[in-house]
């Protein structure tokens, strides 16, 4: 009996050690084999599957199948993660293995420099149907130095804030829309002082969180983290240091904040309870608010964004080169980022189009939303998108940086176990260890 | 023992060949009786190799190099990458980290699983019901768990602080302390395996001859006497399984706190940060599979380790079980 425990034991061991090792490596293989497709190109009728990896919500549902009917010969899979910050890994896991992408892989802006370092894996998408087809910005940060294009962009994330008119009402303060608009302010130190103005009357924080705020802010500095060669400042930018200071001054020493982390459990609860009176929130953010606060009444866009405009997110379709139909994917990609289809997926989703025309166009501007007190979001969000002045240089290590940050801003103003001085120096000590 | 006695036959036309075939039979038996045990044992062997041992190595060559997750191979580093994480503090928290995480949640496991298994051995109602019943946890997913408890133990608007402003007592800080945090998923981790351990120790105690309870009962033994005298001693080699499995499973604890929260990263201080979770995030966010690997061989090593001192343990018991 002890021999057998003892042998089992050391086996049981040794499989279970190899299976922690098996961990770093196991997940490298495909976890997918939708393609049962042949040969490279979509000429003519063969059977072939296409796959689309999103993440969170890009309203691609209906458009899917309308393709299929569009193109009988074609059955298109999507297959959606729920945050990006798992399709990024996914991606990486795939691009490493060298298998097991989709067809079509969504990558999202804060994370496209990084991938831009692998131009072999994704095929360039340069095409004359598509010249022109979105704001410049939007095509330039997908753009290799070689001319190569490689992702087709979707939405862009142009920044409103949201506010709850009930509250503000209830603290004696305008909440009609402009009124509300001209409250908030041009600038953070406007935004800030509007919040004190407002607590001093209302029991309610006046943001949900320092971090989500901490997004609104960095968007708008060029050269945040990192020079355009890709040298990493983050730590020594006097810039980012009193962007740094300024918001956690205003959510802990001001107390505006709610001290809420971004998509936490409290933050989804907290909408149903009165948590906070405004938040920054770019057009993809509407249906999270819509869904997060079902049926509480009293949210509303105001037209303003502090420090001028901003843009937060948005993202890119890309086709890597490993796929077997890159010829048929890139038809799709070029299928769904057409204004005409960007329109139905902000209808809807409220993924706000990066395309020049769609901006342009009627549909867009008369579009409004009953749950923001049929606020004309589409005209609002144009505004907005207009009012974006500063393309921030997003390098390789921006998100890597970023996160480091996000965590850091979360120790100060959620968990509280440190103050601004000792979580900055553990940030200096993340960034540093990126090497 | 294969070889029979073989008288030889007279040669004669083509006896030649009777022998030869004989000779092969004989030979092929004697093959049979030495390798097809082998043979047999195989399969699993083969799938070690595969799944296990390969892995292992090339987890260990991965580790002295410098590799990107997408690009692959790089240069050849050395130990750089083991000096790299034995001089981060982030890998002592991570150890420290789970190391707490596993005595929460191990050592109430096994206590709570050995008394209530007790429990059900006994002669109740509907025994079945309630032995099947205990397994009911084990059959929910990990990740279904763990987005139930972190609804539970929010900080703001959770149950469990609700319940607790009920009898006076301040919001815990579930997500932003570090006991606290540990303790949550301790718990997401007992509800999980206790059930799976009692019936492990069930099986075990029914093993347990009666003849023994029934002379303890002679004696004049009472239930808590008989548990302690005769039950647990029984149960010493099903108690070294459970203690063993679950310290392999407690140091490699990912899915628990990776949906601990919103992002999966351990917390903003690392506050849950577990090493299996710190090489994902040096595997995948940073996307280092050389650092990776080179926690992974760490963690291996560290089990190895609790596993010769279990070892040891384990002989020290049973020893002294078999002088009484």
């Amino acid at each position: 009996m002890h021999r057998s425990t003892r042998t089992r034991r050391l086996t049981v061991t040794a499989t279970a050690g190899a299976a922690a090792l098996a961990l770093t490596l196991t997940a490298c293989g495909s976890s997918d084999s939708d393609d049962t497709a042949d040969s490279g190109s979509s000429n003519g009728d063969e059977e072939i599957t296409l796959t689309v990896a999103t993440f969170n919500e890009f309203g691609y549902e209906d458009l899917l199948t309308e393709y299929e009917d569009l193109n009988p010969n074609i059955t298109v899979k999507q297959k959606k993660a729920a945050t990006a910050d798992e399709a990024r890994d996914a991606l990486r896991n795939s691009l490493g293995a060298n298998s097991g992408a989709s067809d079509i892989e969504a990558i999202e802006v804060d994370w496209l420099a990084e991938f831009k370092q692998y131009p072999d894996k994704f095929a360039d998408l340069t095409s004359d149907s598509v010249e022109g087809r979105w704001l410049d910005w939007k095509t330039e940060a997908a753009t290799l130095e070689d001319g190569a294009l490689i992702g087709y962009g979707t939405d862009i994330g142009p920044e409103a804030v949201c506010y709850r008119a009930d509250l503000f009402e209830a603290a004696g303060i305008p909440s009609d829309r402009e009124g509300a608009a001209e409250f908030i302010g041009e600038s953070w130190d406007d935004y800030f002082d509007a919040g004190k103005e407002f607590m001093a009357s209302s029991d309610v924080p006046w943001f949900d969180s320092a971090g989500a705020t901490w997004q609104g802010m960095i968007n708008q500095v060029q050269n945040a983290y990192e020079e355009n060669d890709g040298t990493i400042i983050a730590t020594e930018n006097p810039e980012v240091r009193e962007t740094y200071d300024a918001v956690l001054t205003a959510a802990v020493d001001e107390n505006l904040s709610a001290h809420l982390g971004q998509w936490s459990q409290d933050w989804t609860d907290s909408f149903q309870n009165d948590g906070f009176a405004t938040m920054l929130c770019p057009g993809w953010m509407l249906g999270v608010i819509e869904g997060n606060a079902a049926g509480v009444e009293g949210w509303d866009i105001a037209d303003t964004f502090p420090g001028g405009g901003g843009n937060w997110g948005g993202s890119y379709l890309t086709v890597p080169s490993q796929g077997e139909n890159v010829e048929a994917a890139k038809e799709l990609a070029d299928w769904l980022t057409a204004p005409e289809q960007q329109m139905k997926a902000f209808a809807a989703k409220g993924t706000f189009p990066s395309q020049v025309e769609a901006l342009d166009s009627e549909e867009l501007a008369a579009a409004t939303n009953p749950f923001f007190n049929d606020a004309p979001t589409g005209e609002i969000l144009a505004n907005r998108a207009e009012a974006v002045s500063v393309t921030p240089f997003k390098g390789p290590n921006y998100f890597p940086i970023n996160t480091a940050m996000a965590d850091a801003i979360t120790r100060v103003d959620v968990d509280q176990t440190d103050d601004a001085d000792s979580s900055w120096e553990k940030f200096v000590a993340d960034v540093d260890a990126l090497g | 023992m294969a070889t029979t006695t073989r008288t030889p036959a007279p040669a004669r036309g083509n006896t030649p060949r009777k022998p030869r075939r004989i000779g092969f039979g004989e030979r092929f038996n004697r093959w049979d009786l030495k390798f097809s045990p082998y043979l047999y044992i195989s399969p699993f062997f083969i799938l070690f190799f595969i799944t296990g041992l390969f892995p292992l190595f090339y987890t260990a060559f991965v580790s002295v190099h410098d590799w990107d997750t997408i690009m692959g191979q790089g240069t050849y580093v050395g130990m750089e990458n083991f000096q790299f994480i034995l001089s981060s503090p982030d890998f002592w928290k991570a150890l420290r980290n789970t190391f707490s995480i596993f005595l929460l949640s191990s050592v109430p496991q096994v206590i709570i699983a050995i008394t209530l298994a007790a429990v059900l051995d006994q002669n109740i109602r509907a025994k079945t019901f309630w032995r099947m019943g205990v397994l009911i946890p084990y059959v929910v997913t990990p990740v279904a768990v763990a987005l139930i408890f972190s609804n539970l133990f929010a900080d703001k608007f959770g149950l469990v602080n609700d319940m607790l402003g009920t009898f006076g007592i301040d919001p815990v800080g579930w997500h932003k302390e570090v006991l606290p945090s540990h303790f949550a998923i301790a718990t997401m981790v007992n509800f999980r395996w206790t059930g799976y351990n009692i019936l492990i120790f069930l099986a075990a105690m029914q093993a347990v001859p009666r003849d023994l309870y029934e002379a303890a009962v002679i004696d004049g033994a009472g239930r808590f006497r008989q548990f302690f005298s005769i039950t647990v001693p029984q149960l010493r080699p099903t108690i070294i399984f459970v203690v063993i499995t679950s310290t392999i499973g407690g140091l490699q604890i990912f899915d628990e706190p990776r949906m601990f929260d919103q992002f999966g990263r351990g917390g903003a201080d690392g506050q849950w940060q577990t090493l299996t979770i710190y090489l994902y995030e040096l595997g995948w966010t940073q996307g280092d599979f050389g650092r990776a690997s080179a926690v992974a061989w760490l963690l291996f090593m560290l089990i190895v380790l609790i596993g010769i001192i279990n070892f040891a343990i384990t002989r020290r018991i049973s020893t002294s079980g078999d002088k009484r």
